[in-house]
């Protein structure tokens, strides 16, 4: 029935309209559950890799070739076996220091820029503003080679400074605090400024706490990014004793041979920080990317 | 993208000359003393500009300033200096060789291959996640997950997946009575199966996208369509998908630079093997820089990455313009 045909119609009695809409509500409810289901299925196949390695890795490395989801013999063999061998806790550290002070860096210069951008006026403002939008056209790959150069002039390379410093400029950070700043009424802190605060003092007592939403998608998503970056810090960290966490497991990989349930438990710890931080704040990383569309 | 920030100032009717919106273009220009203070003229505003810009300039544009003139070099890895001027020689040398136009047409087969399903899926289950009214964090989570691990942990995982007849992925194509495939050993197939493991892991983020899209769309316009006899399907594709157009080109331009910008899975699943079948872009520029040791080549390689990347998003501006005068 096409939605033109409305005009043919007869004009309903109400008790007709409301039995016609009863039905067309128990069509619309029966519809609605069955994609429910469907999307169930879908849902639970999407699990299933994650299930598995699980799985595998509460397995002892012998009994990893049976095919089957029970474990017959549970042992947590493997995830011992590797936080004892120990690499793994230094890759969690470097991935935890890096990651966090690349976070903190972006938030800091990222908010600081917006600010000026947002609140102020000077020479050269419109200038800054188009050069701080070509940034987000630059994809940080095409870099690699000169930053190593770079960071191997001055002897960075094998530091922490190494993957931290790179991460911090974000263009796209600038102007998600800045749309974020530009919502906040004006009248606010200017009324601060004519009481006398300068500012620095506006930023930090008025903006920023009231830009506490566009803080924390910024800084999860750069903590995120950071933790999960590889192909840089796979470059510019060598040494075992620092390495990320993603660099770490992809130099390993191979060498754990037919000892599935070693891999497999790696993989579980290396994920488990982010499970952690997705559970933790879900809500704030689907709504920054549903408003901005950030994307790694 | 900066999707907003590109639009122009309220009430502009012509958008093609975009300006960030400032309340001091309105306002008069008048410069008494108390309100240059105020508005901060002069240096506080480059002062609180100053930390990223540092960090900007060293890392991001200088690095591709650097990266440019380099790549006009015989630059080496294992010695100072630019080294012998080779005007277009590295930029001829990459268009000339077989291996550089392989590795492109490797990085838009897994762009062709990886981008449909991406956005044909996320648009599927979030029509079906937006009726259903329970469970959507259990959606969320099992969609979105996988998107926030590290490429390592995935990669990890899915070589397990496609071990050989131990793997799961293995066992189930044989008990449904398929030959198994030679998932990352046949240079035919290994490409299909790195886009098997990129589906999984990144519909994730389209889907949270659409998501946010449909929750846009007016709930009258269902009411009205229902109360005039239009079933579930019509509403889908009458009302629900043409007013997604805008996330959708959205989704689509993210997703091909995305899939363009693949280094991660192949370098960790297949090492670009079999015999390079699956050698991407930018594994093409690590290879040239970093095993071959020559930057000035490996920086051209990068400039003539970031130029398809630049021709993607210049197309996508261009054909959203057109479409809607407004953004």
């Amino acid at each position: 029935m096409a939605i033109t045909t409305h005009k043919d119609l007869q004009p309903l009695t109400s008790t007709q309209a409301q039995r016609y809409a009863a039905s067309a509500d128990r069509r619309m409810r029966l519809f609605n559950r069955c994609c429910t289901g469907v999307l169930i299925a879908f849902a639970l196949l999407w699990l299933v890799p994650l299930a598995w390695a699980l799985d595998t890795a509460l397995k002892p490395n012998g009994e990893t070739i049976d095919p089957t989801w029970v474990i017959e013999n549970p042992t947590l063999a493997s995830f011992r076996a590797l936080l004892a061998q120990g690499d793994i806790l230094n890759w969690y550290a470097a991935s935890f220091i890096t990651s966090s002070l690349a976070a903190a860096g972006t938030v800091i210069t990222a908010s600081l820029a917006a600010y000026a951008l947002s609140r102020m006026r000077f020479r050269f403002r419109l200038l800054a503003f188009w050069f701080i939008l070509i940034g987000i056209m630059i994809p940080r790959q095409v870099l690699i080679v000169p930053q190593f150069r770079e960071l191997g002039s001055v002897d960075l390379l094998n530091t922490y400074w190494a993957v931290i410093l790179p991460s911090i400029p974000t263009a796209i950070a600038v102007f998600v605090f800045k749309q974020f700043f530009d919502g906040i009424p004006k009248d606010l802190d200017e009324a601060a400024r004519i009481d006398g605060a300068g500012f620095f003092h506006t930023y930090r007592r008025i903006v920023m706490p009231l830009a506490r939403p566009a803080v924390s998608a910024v800084a999860i998503f750069s903590f995120v990014w950071a933790w999960n970056d590889l192909l840089w810090p796979l470059l510019a960290l060598t040494n075992p004793q620092i390495m990320t966490i993603p660099v770490g497991l992809a130099t390993v990989q191979g060498t754990y041979g037919i000892r599935y349930a070693d891999t497999m438990a790696s993989a579980v710890l290396g994920a488990l920080p982010l499970v952690l931080v997705f559970l933790l704040f879900q809500r704030r990383i689907v709504e920054g990317i549903a408003g901005t569309g950030l994307k790694g | 993208m900066a999707s907003t920030e590109i639009t122009g100032p309220a009430g502009t009717v012509a958008p093609a000359r975009t300006e960030p919106r400032t309340t001091g273009r309105r306002r008069s220009p008048s410069g008494t003393k108390r309100e240059n203070r105020l508005s901060g003229h002069g240096w506080p505003g480059l002062l609180f500009l100053a930390p990223f810009l540092v960090m900007y300039l060293l890392f991001i544009v200088g690095p591709a300033v650097y990266g440019l003139v380099m790549s006009f070099f015989h630059t080496s890895m294992v010695s100072p200096g630019l080294g012998e001027f080779a005007g277009f020689g590295n930029y001829a040398e990459a268009l000339s060789s077989s291996d550089f136009w392989s590795a492109l047409w490797q990085t838009i087969w897994f762009t062709i291959l990886t981008t449909p399903p991406l956005i044909a899926l996320a648009l599927v289950f979030a029509l079906l996640a937006e009726r259903a009214r329970r469970a959507r964090w259990f959606f969320r989570l099992a969609f979105f997950l996988p998107y926030i691990l590290p490429s390592a942990v995935v990669a990890l995982i899915w070589i397990w997946m496609y071990t050989p007849e131990l793997g799961l992925l293995s066992r189930a194509v044989t008990s449904l009575g398929f030959a198994e495939p030679d998932w990352l050993g046949d240079p035919d197939f290994a490409m299909v199966s790195l886009a098997i493991t990129t589906v999984w892991w990144t519909l994730g983020f389209n889907f949270v996208l659409y998501l946010a899209g449909l929750q846009e769309i007016p709930r009258e316009l269902y009411e009205a369509s229902s109360i005039d006899g239009a079933g579930p399907w019509q509403q889908i594709r009458l009302i629900t998908v043409p007013l997604l157009a805008r996330t959708t080109s959205l989704v689509v331009v993210l997703q091909v630079i995305a899939s363009l910008k693949v280094f991660d899975q192949m370098y960790i699943m297949t090492q670009g093997g079999p015999n390079y079948a699956t050698r991407s872009l930018l594994q093409y520029v690590f290879d040239v820089g970093f095993t071959d040791f020559r930057s000035g080549a490996a920086a051209a390689a990068s400039t003539l990455f970031f130029v398809v990347v630049l021709a993607v998003s210049a197309f996508w501006l261009v054909m959203t313009r057109r479409q809607e005068p407004e953004l």
